[in-house]
């Protein structure tokens, strides 16, 4: 028996809506000038989004990082895409797919007459041809510095053996049959990112993509990662001025909706309040990263302000290395001692609710039935005293300082609440500051000499072992703990074949995490963007974000 | 004079050679180091000791430098950990905008300075010197970034008289052969785009200029004032000669002597305040460049870039040397 996605219902609802949403509007030629209104002549339709950095490379099959991936959602579609303002996949190039029984096979089955930018058909052939490359990636080519996803998913390439990709074949046109050795059901989601997604065969070759140049300590990336990204998305490249901007044009063959924008232009402002001063300027459209405090006077002037659905987590880690802390009983004082509501309200941006999983609530494996930890500090002096500190104890927090991350906008704040709140039931704090990068980094991952610290995630796409499986699928120093039957569970989750069977697994992983309480999940912040007024921008949990579903003011 | 440009040549390659040297530990002295700025989160001690091995950064440091010169003397900079480009191509890519933001920002100082400084010393002691004196110790005194960031806060963001960041405006869509926008845009006849850049200079080029419009304004006024009461143009103006030949021929030809070497002095402070101005105003040459690089621990851009940087200014300050046999002949004999 297969069973078959009922996909292709989902795809045509959602293009139905989006069509609807993005409807052509008559563009009036321009009119005023300055680089932000949008427009130029000709009926051109121009959006501007600042970056905050070059892209590492325009082939995201070598990239990793939010920029690169920025570029490369324009320009490239993978097999699978998103649900609209979700992180739950969706087809794209693959207008359905089944999944064999033992998980083993996947056979996707592509959307018709779809052609890459220079004209190459887009057919089963090329997905085996992207798949076969992504796997045979050697050298410095295969590594974490280039090809991170494939090697993070796959778990390794071809010459090293130790990837769970066997094969693809192209039985017809329209037909893709992708073999694995062992169950990946998080493939398909894995599918979503930038990094996986489907590059022309003809370009690829012709351009030597894989002809990672230099010696192996200095990699020069190849002409086509430099000047000719070719995908099938609505926005061709057409130029990259390292430092100053990279320019997109629409595709005039576009397979689905082309949308009002007709020309992308991303200039790079590495400075937040930079950013923000040009779109106070009406130098850009929009921007993101737009810092709380910035949230706040932005609204205020009148600018669109969107969040995106948090796909982050942001968690007080307790290090059982710390004989104090691996007592169940003080780690669950200490939770109870937090008043994370009055946190999250006093220092994360507006809208962040407090987390109660490891996972995002978007997160298919998310348990809304987890051990809770109520503020309740009576209950954290009983626990102690239960412990044997009644008298109270000392530990040490370490923190970070100089640093702004998506889900942690102003880490010292946070520290000051918590520690404020320890020290009322009777917890004595030595505070550690230590610079972001590479003390602080060092000291939590490679050092077993912390005891409370503040981390985070952000996930890349919708799956549980991509947040719990980073943090605890095996022993490490951030957490001092060995908990062989837990790392077990979430490392056995990780490979049932079945979605329903494996987010079941996931959610009782979840809630086994909650009751031994390595760490406490605090909130899962909103990370925002601003917009010039009237600026409509799809904004997406996992940053599936596509600018022909850009609608800009007249 | 050919003897001094080669003596002056040859001079230059054991300061590069001593320079490479203590850019080279400088830069591996810098907190942190660039496999923790790549991976960030992901910095598990495992993926930094990957990648330090990839890069050859676990390997003795004196081997290290070693297969650096031997690079370097074939003339390979490396290349860039963050964008994994060639280092001499990011530098070639950035420079234009740099050398057109210090063209600019030389010639407001270079104008306006002296103007100001032989307006205040003819008029010595008036009201206008005094002025005079005042703005240009307020000139040195301003820090660039804080000048260039109120310019812009006040020009570009609340007044809007001009753009708050970069080269050029997005909806250009210029032809460049040389990479200087102003000049390109006058080759190729597209004057929206001249015009666009010419913009885009006027707020990074007024803060670049502030410190060294003052100092030429002071080195011109003082230098005027001792000139002008000076035996020699006491005769001159004695022997009957009409003030406008006494100004020009005997009076600033000797004054702008000390100024010109303090010009070729400035071409160095120009190319350091780039690295602030160009950041304000996220404007993308070299400075920009290196501000972001040293932030991310990328060793071979900060080694090849402060070395070009040398180079150039030492080539600079040469030039200005020739230039002193043009401006004063008593130099040409020896």
């Amino acid at each position: 028996m297969r069973r078959t996605a009922k996909w292709a219902a989902v795809a045509a609802a959602a293009t139905l809506i989006l069509t609807g949403c993005a409807s052509q509007r008559d563009d009036d030629g321009g009119g005023e000038t300055g680089g932000g209104d949008g427009s130029t002549g000709g009926g051109e339709v121009t959006f501007t989004f600042a970056s905050s950095s070059d892209p590492s490379s325009l082939d995201p099959a070598f990239a990793s990082d939010g920029e690169s991936f920025r570029v490369a959602r324009q320009i490239f579609e993978g097999l699978v895409g998103t649900v609209p303002g979700t992180a739950d996949p969706a087809p794209l190039l693959a207008e359905s797919w089944d999944v064999s029984d033992d998980g083993l096979e996947y056979t996707f089955h592509l959307v018709e007459g779809v052609k890459f930018h220079d004209g190459t058909d887009f057919n089963g052939e090329a997905v085996c041809f992207n798949f076969e490359r992504w796997n045979n990636f050697t050298g410095v080519a295969a590594s974490e510095s280039l090809s991170y996803y494939w090697g993070k998913v796959n778990g390794g390439y071809a010459e090293d053996g130790n990837g769970k990709y066997e094969s693809c074949e192209a039985p017809d046109e329209t037909t893709a049959v992708v073999r694995l050795s062992s169950p990946l059901p998080e493939l398909i989601a894995a599918l979503s990112l930038p990094a996986l997604s489907m590059q022309s065969p003809t370009a690829l070759q012709e351009y030597d993509a894989d002809n990672v140049g230099g010696q192996s300590d200095a990699p020069v990336l190849p002409e086509y990662a430099l000047e000719h990204p070719t995908g099938t998305g609505p926005f061709v490249f057409d130029s990259w001025s390292p430092g100053e901007r990279v320019v997109l044009t629409a595709n005039p063959d576009y397979w689905g909706e082309q949308g009002e924008v007709t020309r992308v232009v991303f200039p790079i402002i590495d400075d937040p309040t930079a950013r923000r001063q040009a779109l106070e300027a009406g130098d850009i459209d929009g921007y993101d990263l737009v810092g709380p405090a910035d949230v706040v006077a932005l609204d205020e002037a009148g600018y669109e302000i969107v969040n995106r659905d948090p796909f982050n987590i942001l968690y007080l880690g307790m290090n059982q290395a710390v004989p104090e802390l691996a007592d169940v009983r003080v780690r669950q004082a200490i939770a109870h001692a937090i008043d994370r509501e009055a946190l999250v309200a006093a220092t994360l941006p507006e809208g962040t609710e407090v987390a109660t999983n490891f996972v995002p609530p978007s997160v298919v494996g998310w348990n809304d039935d987890v051990q809770t930890y109520e503020f309740d500090q009576d209950a954290a002096r009983d626990l102690l005293a239960e412990a044997g500190f009644a008298d109270g104890l000392t530990i040490n927090f370490t923190y970070p300082t100089n640093v702004s991350r998506p889900y942690m906008p102003t880490p010292v704040q946070v520290f000051e609440r918590i520690a404020a709140d320890l020290e009322e039931v009777g917890i004595t704090i030595e505070a550690t500051p230590l610079p972001w990068s590479p003390d602080y980094l060092d000291r939590i991952q490679g050092g077993s000499d912390h005891g409370l610290h503040l981390l985070g995630w952000t996930g890349d796409y919708n799956d549980t072992y991509n947040f719990i499986g980073v943090f605890f699928g095996g022993q490490s120093m951030e957490w001092g703990f060995d908990n062989p039957e837990l790392f077990q569970m979430i490392n056995d989750a990780r490979v049932l074949p079945d979605i329903e069977e494996q987010t079941a697994a996931y959610e009782e992983a979840n809630a086994a995490l909650l009751e031994f309480l390595p760490g406490l999940p605090i909130a899962h912040p909103v990370p925002s963007l601003a917009f010039r007024e009237g600026v409509v921008y799809p904004a997406s949990p996992v940053q599936d974000e596509v600018y022909n579903m850009v609608e800009l003011p007249d | 004079m050919l003897r001094l440009i080669l003596r002056r040549l040859a001079l230059l390659v054991p300061t590069l050679f001593g320079l490479s040297v203590l850019l080279f530990l400088w830069v591996r002295a810098l907190p942190g180091g660039p496999a923790a700025a790549l991976l960030g989160e992901r910095a598990t001690p495992e993926a930094v000791a990957e990648i330090n091995r990839l890069y050859g950064f676990d390997r003795p440091l004196h081997e290290q430098y070693v297969r650096y010169l031997g690079q370097l003397l074939q003339g390979n900079f490396g290349t860039s950990l963050t964008t994994r480009r060639p280092v001499m191509e990011e530098f070639t890519n950035r420079f234009p905008a740099t050398v057109e933001l210090t063209i600019w920002a030389i010639l407001i100082a270079v104008v306006v300075g002296i103007a100001l400084g032989y307006v205040a010393a003819r008029r010595h002691g008036s009201l206008v010197d005094n002025a005079a004196v005042v703005a240009s110790l307020v000139g040195v005194t301003v820090p660039v970034f804080f000048l260039a960031f109120i310019l812009k806060f006040v020009f570009a963001v609340r007044l809007g008289w001009f753009p708050s960041t970069g080269r050029q405006s997005n909806d250009i869509d210029a032809t460049h052969y040389t990479n200087l926008y102003v000049l390109d845009g006058i080759l190729t006849g597209e004057w929206d785009a001249a015009w666009d850049a010419v913009l885009h200079l006027v707020l990074p080029a007024l803060a670049l200029a502030s410190i060294p419009l003052a100092i030429i304004a002071r080195m011109t006024r003082s230098s005027v004032i001792e000139v002008q009461s000076s035996d020699y143009v006491r005769t001159a103006v004695a022997k009957g000669l009409r003030p406008p030949r006494v100004r020009n021929r005997v009076l600033l030809r000797n004054a702008l002597l000390p100024v010109a070497t303090t010009i070729g002095l400035q071409v160095g402070l120009l190319l350091s305040g780039a690295v602030l101005t160009e950041t304000v105003f996220s404007y993308p040459g070299i400075g920009g460049f290196l501000a972001t690089a040293i932030s991310s621990a990328d060793y071979p851009v900060l080694q090849g870039f402060i070395l070009l940087i040398a180079l150039v200014y030492a080539l600079v300050n040469l030039a200005v040397d020739i230039s002193y046999g043009i401006i004063d002949p008593r130099l040409r004999t020896r």
